[in-house]
């Protein structure tokens, strides 16, 4: 009787006593800052700097010819002058809305942004192809990456970065990576076997395989991860603003504290238009390929 | 003539470590892959294999699908590893067991001494034909000059000299195999895997490039280990044919041995739709010279159990005069197209290696007449009489 007494008791407090989740968290974030923030502050300064460069240079240029540059890359790219006219047309449609400054400001995000995401999901997705078990590991945390909402992450990044656009580019990375992780772990999977086979068959080495036969085989797929992360990038230029990234979330924000509607249409329009732009432009090219 | 490759008691099981350690119990005593499969989990590909691959020579690994035989082939160059015995290659005048060699050395005999065909081509799309060809080499490490020139050389081989800048996908399926060989020639490898490799293709293409792979041989003298299911296909381009069932090996031979002395039922079963005429020769249904009767001494023999036709046959085993029933006869060649005079009797000859088909065209043209073989210096060695020919037909059925 006593002891089934207090068995209810052990359970009852087990269930009314709250887990310090949240607490442990924070005590984990004040480790890294009170024992890592020489390395923080300086990833951070490197990257404002680093960012802050590539916007004076393209500033630097006038507009327009920026704007004649970008064409000229997207005519390269895919060779359509369809995708040509229209960029001409979106782009001058933004400077025609005054949001030049801000645009450049959130390409240069968007794009450098991207380009980490990539530079650190590629290999990621590689590694994982090739363990099996690693994979398994990996899926919950690119999960968590995807799910956990952006605000809850902001503030440990907020903490350890300070404001600013490194902060912005840190939590988009953290955003957009899964993407190109998981596309190039599928690519690199779906490989198919005889290709491989025949790769090992004439002689390769794992590294002559890699370069030879699955990286070519897998590169549509990692050229949609590509698209995909862009996207995402775009996606969280809003939110990067909020932690004082530069750029077209800006007059988002404004808008939304100030319920401006026009200015919120405006900047909103020029997003959209940027979105459409870069999703044309880093699409893989159809019958040039194979 | 030596050996190019070697299976010896070559087991290959797939499953994890423990399944395969169960299983090599119950290979031993030859119990079958379905229950190996329900007692281990593991599956049998191949059990007990030996087969010696001479230099030079196309030994055609022949069986129903799922019965090992591409699983042994796929040894030789490890893609398959075999769980138990050894597989030796030729690899610089001596022999390598590719089960236990080191990576390197692997490497090699990949780049070098085996290349492979297979059976969906497993070109690469990204890359041209030229390039697709080019692979082995690139993979080897050959400069891009001596690339460039041995690639043209293989495209001129099998006929793509003006494809050579397609991707693969833009070329038929025919040709499209024809890259996958020309890929491997191009490795110039002394020994060549080739997976049921004309088995995607339609069969006029498929008769076709068999006959393009015939012609090939004559001239590179590989050393082919071919994988088919189709015995026609076997019969008619290998030198020795292995059957194979359930991972086992279960007969192997000459295709005209197989033909005419099948081991059990299964390759009983197997030769029951081939055409005996396009795999006999004349050699494998005549009775030795020894073997036939006396025809009144002196020289003479019948060739035929008849007694319709004789020969009087010297001392140097040429024939001295010919009988046909009882008149002289003159003796012509079987393959010969001349118009004889057509009243005279006549006895027609053939060489061991005209095949059975031709024989019986000149017994149709002679009215049943036994057809004389000699060999390459006219000597007399044998005949065959039309009991010889159905007893041949009638024995396989």
């Amino acid at each position: 009787m006593g002891t089934d007494q207090g068995w209810m008791d052990a359970a009852g407090e087990m269930l009314t006593t709250k887990i310090p989740v949240g607490r442990w968290g924070k005590l984990f974030f004040d480790y890294l800052t009170s024992n890592f923030a020489w390395f923080f502050d300086s990833l951070a300064s490197s990257i404002s700097s680093i960012l802050s460069s590539a916007t004076d240079a393209l500033m630097w240029l006038p507009p327009l010819v920026l704007i004649a540059l970008i064409v000229a890359l997207s005519y390269v790219l895919q060779r359509s002058w369809q995708l040509a006219l229209g960029t001409a047309l979106g782009l001058l449609f933004i400077l025609n809305q005054g949001l030049w400054s801000e645009t450049v400001e959130t390409l240069v995000l968007v794009v450098s942004a991207a380009a980490m995401s990539m530079l650190i999901g590629v290999p990621i997705g590689i590694w994982a192809a090739h363990h099996e078990r690693a994979y398994t590991w990996l899926q919950p945390i690119l999960d968590l990456m995807q799910t956990l909402p952006t605000f809850v992450y902001l503030i440990p990044v907020l903490i350890l970065f300070g404001l600013g656009v490194a902060p912005g580019v840190i939590v988009t990375v953290i955003f957009a990576s899964p993407a190109p992780i998981r596309l190039t772990y599928l690519g690199i999977k779906s490989v198919p076997v005889p290709m491989l086979e025949a790769g090992e068959a004439f002689g390769a080495t794992k590294r002559q395989l890699l370069w030879k036969v699955e990286l070519p085989a897998a590169l549509p797929t990692i050229m949609a991860g590509l698209t995909q992360c862009i996207m995402l990038c775009l996606s969280m230029v809003v939110i990067a603003a909020l932690i004082g990234a530069n750029g077209l979330g800006k007059p988002v924000v404004r808008a939304l504290n100030s319920v401006n509607i026009p200015l919120g249409l405006e900047a909103g329009l020029a997003i959209v238009v940027l979105a459409i732009i870069l999703d044309r432009m880093s699409r893989i090219r159809t019958g040039a390929t194979r | 003539m030596s050996t190019a490759v070697d299976f010896q008691n070559v087991d290959i099981i797939f499953g994890d470590q423990t399944q395969q350690q169960r299983a090599i119990g119950m290979v031993d005593k030859g119990e079958s892959r379905e229950d190996i499969l329900a007692a281990t989990g593991a599956v049998l590909g191949c059990a007990g294999a030996n087969l010696a691959v001479e230099e030079g020579e196309i030994s055609v690994l022949m069986g129903l699908s799922g019965s090992g035989k591409s699983t042994l082939l796929r040894a030789v160059n490890r893609l398959n590893v075999p769980t138990r015995g050894k597989v030796f290659v030729k690899h610089e005048d001596r022999m390598v067991d590719v089960v236990t060699c080191d990576n390197r050395t692997l490497r090699q005999i990949r780049q070098n001494r085996v290349a492979m065909v297979f059976q969906q081509f497993a070109l690469l799309p990204w890359r041209t034909v030229e390039e697709n060809v080019g692979f082995g080499l690139e993979l080897a490490g050959v400069p891009q000059a001596d690339r460039k020139k041995r690639v043209d050389e293989q495209l001129a081989l099998v006929g793509l000299d003006q494809w050579a800048g397609k991707y693969a996908h833009e070329l038929s399926g025919g040709m499209q195999q024809r890259v996958g060989l020309a890929r491997a020639f191009a490795t110039q490898a002394p020994i060549l895997l080739m997976d049921e490799p004309f088995s995607a293709l339609d069969p006029l293409i498929r008769t076709k490039l068999q006959d393009e792979l015939l012609m090939l041989q004559a001239k590179l003298k590989k050393t082919i280990v071919f994988v088919s299911h189709d015995l026609e296909e076997a019969l008619k381009i290998g030198n020795k044919i292995t059957i194979m069932e359930g991972g086992r090996i279960v007969q192997t031979g000459a295709p005209e041995e197989i033909v005419l002395n099948p081991a059990d039922d299964y390759v009983r079963e197997f030769i029951a739709n081939v055409n005996p005429l396009s795999v006999l020769t004349a050699w494998n249904v005549m009775r030795d010279k020894r073997d036939l009767a006396d025809a009144g001494g002196d020289g003479w023999l019948w060739l035929d159990r008849r007694e319709t036709t004789r020969f009087k046959v010297d001392p140097d085993g040429l024939v001295a005069a010919a009988e046909r029933n009882g008149h002289p006869a003159l003796w012509t060649s079987c393959d010969d197209n001349e118009t004889l005079p057509p009243d005279a009797p006549r006895v027609y000859w053939a060489k061991p290696g005209t095949s059975l088909k031709t024989v019986m065209r000149a017994m149709q043209r002679s009215h049943t007449a036994p057809v004389a073989l000699f060999d390459e210096q006219s000597r007399f060695v044998g005949a065959i009489g039309i009991q010889d020919v159905l007893h041949a037909m009638v024995r396989r059925a």
